[in-house]
């Protein structure tokens, strides 16, 4: 066996494979559960992103709290969010881990520092750096993550986020997901700068590319800038180039991608892939390995979705409970 | 079958009436839509409709009759091609059924009416009667000291805002606590409205206690994607797991020669949001102990100051623990021919009106509410079971606004005890002029006030 080229052992290499496998499980079973009816609503998938939230939730522990987007089922996951809660609550069921009442746009598990998926585009910025500047407050180490796309980081608020955590210097990290379109409009023609390195330093804070179908560009670099930020370095901006394998939500049509596009994405782009690759050559795992937890993952959202659908509908009584808190 | 009629509720209020009429006779044929009788409540006379065909076959409530008690069987019907014989059993059978409705009153039990959330049904209890020490103070020295009293008590209350700290404040509120509580809790902002009220509730969700300082509401329009969509309604979306203490605070309302955007007033925007609450202000007492309670609150609690009001003095309690319950109305003054409901500012119209209207004979009693969202129904309904009369005032806009609000309350509690129609006196609906006397005449004033009440008495 040759040596470990990489800075994590083999156990938690194949951890991360295997919460990448669930993402993509999760989301392809999504897929053709939408597809076939059982799913309503908005459902944006992750399918394709998986290394950038699994190399980054790698740093943090249930103490970090991110704020995540309307395509949040991967930060979810890679936060350590229950998938049986999770699709219980897509399928809308009492079991669900907002017990039915927020839906894929608004999974959140305190318990596990997610403080839930958001619906509206860029309000993660803010809500994040709260969650940093109370971090700050305790004195407990812990950072705050906020994730936005291309197209909402052109929203006032991430901007004035960006500002915020620069002159509070907050434990704060900014991650934009860089997969080409703001829904439907290239990121070329919607963004104002070339590179958000520059828009980092514009805010007066660090700003680092990588390629973000790379699960190990991602980690080393999400690595080093969150613990800048837990050592009191202030925040940063870390943009991960990214390959969307779906549309912007299950019922787009895509008119607006070039023949062949996610063909080539995902023959040459699948961060999955190019990470198995990897690890196949550095020696660390077998194919059958990776086979044994791909089957494990499979059973995993196919126990899900059967636990979902057999799941109790939440209570009529349940319409009036939790929005105020009692005291 | 034949089918009992039954004497009908006309309101969700009444339990008994005279049954004033008979329209029909026995033998006569009934249509479905008929009037049938007529019956008189304490308040009105009403008409009284048959929803199913058949002959009156026998009348069992003369008219004249007083005191019929709601569901008492007043007729039977016989269907078509039934004789004596089904009457008589009838007669003796003792399951009703319900053959007629009242005209004026089909939607007496509001099926679409939905309970309130738990925490906000029921009656809140006044806070108990204050004997302490007073203080004389300013309104903005009341609510410095509310603020300052809570950090004190609990480390996890911090107060930012713009210019709240080395400023002390765009209107001076927060003079002194940069100097005690240093800027880790005093937090002087950039102007970044929507950037800190989310990031305030960010915050919050991780366990502090924010108090954001809007420079003034106007500004809060801003950030009111974070106020609603983050702070009211994650704890609904999340099945409850994170609630979001946090209190939004600013001057709100009419200013002074400020032009439209600097001069509104947002009780009805924020009342109108589940997941808020919303509590407005009049005197000294009311402004420490109801941003005291707001602080305290789990919620998120929308703290309503009046811009023209923070130099104005009154006895204010001093004890630390001095609390106003959020959900309880104030009484400012008794009086049995108006209820006039009033909040903020517009207390003090009240008052000076109900001043005015005791030198013509009128006893106005005047509400404060104090809280918008929860709204203290019991005490508004209970007072207008009293006076009969209601006349709202506030300074917003009438299209959907507070006093719209109460006359729904109203309808749907008090119908019957009304003498008059709900009367609004609101601010004019246009956004606010910049001329002396064209603001003037976008503000309620006092003489119209006086003139409502008037009218609501006849007078």
């Amino acid at each position: 066996m040759l040596d470990n080229p990489f800075p994590l052992n083999k156990t938690d290499l194949l951890k991360a494979y295997r919460t990448m496998r669930t993402i993509r499980e999760f989301e392809e079973r999504l897929h053709v559960d939408f597809a076939k009816g059982d799913i309503p609503g908005f459902v944006h998938l992750y399918a394709g992103e998986e290394a950038c939230a699994t190399g980054i939730m790698m740093h943090l522990n249930d103490n970090d709290r991110i704020a995540s987007t309307h395509r949040g089922h991967g930060h979810c996951i890679a936060k350590g969010v229950d998938v049986h809660e999770m699709m219980a609550e897509i399928y809308g069921r009492a079991t669900g881990a907002c017990r039915g009442k927020g839906g894929s746009m608004h999974i959140a598990d305190l318990s596990k520092g997610m403080m839930g998926a958001n619906g509206i585009l860029g309000a993660g910025g803010p809500l994040a750096c709260g969650a940093a500047l109370a971090a700050k407050h305790r004195k407990d180490g812990g950072v705050g993550i906020t994730f936005v796309g291309d197209g909402a980081s052109n929203q006032g608020m991430f901007l004035e986020s960006l500002n915020l955590a620069a002159v509070w210097n907050l434990p704060v990290v900014f991650v934009v997901e860089n997969n080409g379109y703001a829904e439907a409009t290239a990121m070329e023609w919607a963004v104002s700068c070339d590179s958000y390195i520059d828009r980092a330093t514009g805010f007066g804070l660090p700003g680092v590319t990588v390629d973000g179908t790379d699960f190990f560009a991602v980690h080393e670099a999400a690595g080093e800038i969150i613990r800048r930020a837990r050592e009191g370095g202030g925040p940063a901006l870390l943009e991960c180039k990214m390959a969307r394998f779906y549309g912007h939500f299950e019922g787009d049509a895509q008119t607006y991608r070039a023949k062949g596009e996610i063909e080539d994405l995902r023959a040459n782009r699948d961060c999955i892939k190019l990470m198995a690759a990897r690890l196949k050559e550095a020696g660390l795992a077998a194919q059958e390995e990776l086979d044994v937890i791909d089957q494990e993952v499979a059973a995993l959202i196919e126990d899900a979705v059967r636990a979902a659908k057999a799941a109790p509908l939440p209570q009529p009584a349940d319409l009036l409970q939790d929005v105020y808190v009692a005291y | 079958m034949p089918i009992q009629v039954l004497m009908p509720a006309l309101s969700p209020t009444m339990t008994e009436g005279k049954l004033s009429k008979w329209l029909k006779s026995e033998g006569d044929a009934v249509n479905s839509g008929d009037i049938i009788a007529e019956i008189e409540t304490d308040k009105a006379t009403m008409e009284f409709e048959a929803v199913e065909e058949g002959v009156l076959g026998k009348i069992l409530v003369a008219e004249g009759t007083e005191g019929v008690a709601v569901n008492t069987p007043i007729a039977i019907l016989l269907e078509e091609g039934e004789d004596e014989k089904a009457l008589t059993r009838a007669m003796e059978d003792p399951t009703p059924s319900v053959a007629a409705q009242p005209v004026e009153a089909k939607s007496e039990a509001p099926a679409t009416q939905m309970p309130a959330p738990a925490v906000l049904s029921g009656e809140v209890e006044a806070e108990p009667e204050y004997t302490g020490k007073m203080v004389r103070q300013t309104i903005r020295e009341a609510l410095r000291d509310a603020m300052a009293e809570e950090m004190r008590r609990d480390d996890k209350v911090f107060l930012m805002g713009e210019e709240v700290g080395q400023y002390q404040g765009a209107y001076k509120v927060s003079q002194g606590l940069l100097d005690e509580f240093g800027p880790q809790r005093v937090v002087d902002t950039p102007i970044t409205e929507m950037g800190f009220a989310g990031l305030g509730a960010g915050a919050a969700f991780a366990g502090l206690k924010p108090i954001v300082e809007f420079m003034t509401f106007n500004f809060s329009m801003q950030a009111i994607d974070h106020i609603i969509n983050s702070a009211a309604k994650t704890l609904y979306m999340a099945g409850g797991q994170m609630g979001c203490p946090i209190v939004f605070r600013g001057p709100n309302g009419a200013a002074s020669r400020v032009g439209a955007q600097h001069s509104q007033c947002y009780a009805s925007w924020y009342a109108h949001c589940p997941g808020l609450k919303v509590v407005a202000p009049y005197s000294g007492a009311d402004a420490k102990g109801l941003l005291k309670a707001a602080i305290r609150d789990p919620n998120p609690v929308i703290v309503l100051e009046h811009e023209l009001m923070y130099g104005q003095s009154f006895d204010v309690p001093e004890d630390p623990d001095f609390i106003i319950p959020i959900g309880k109305a104030k009484i400012e003054r008794k009086g049995e021919h108006v209820t006039i409901v009033a909040f903020s500012r517009m207390v003090q119209l009240a008052l000076e009106a109900a001043e005015a209207l005791k030198g013509e004979g009128i006893e106005a009693e005047v509400i404060n509410l104090r809280s918008i969202r929860p709204l203290d129904i019991p005490t508004i309904v209970n007072s207008v079971k009293k006076t009969n009369r209601i006349v709202t005032i506030e300074e917003g806009w009438p299209f959907a606004g507070i006093g719209s609000e109460i006359a729904s309350v109203i309808m749907e509690n008090a119908f019957d005890y009304l003498d008059a129609p709900v009367t609004r006196v609101h601010g004019a609906d246009v956004p606010m002029p910049y001329a002396a006397n064209l603001e003037r005449l976008a503000l309620p004033q006092v003489d119209q006030l006086v003139a409502a009440c008037k009218a609501v008495c006849y007078r």
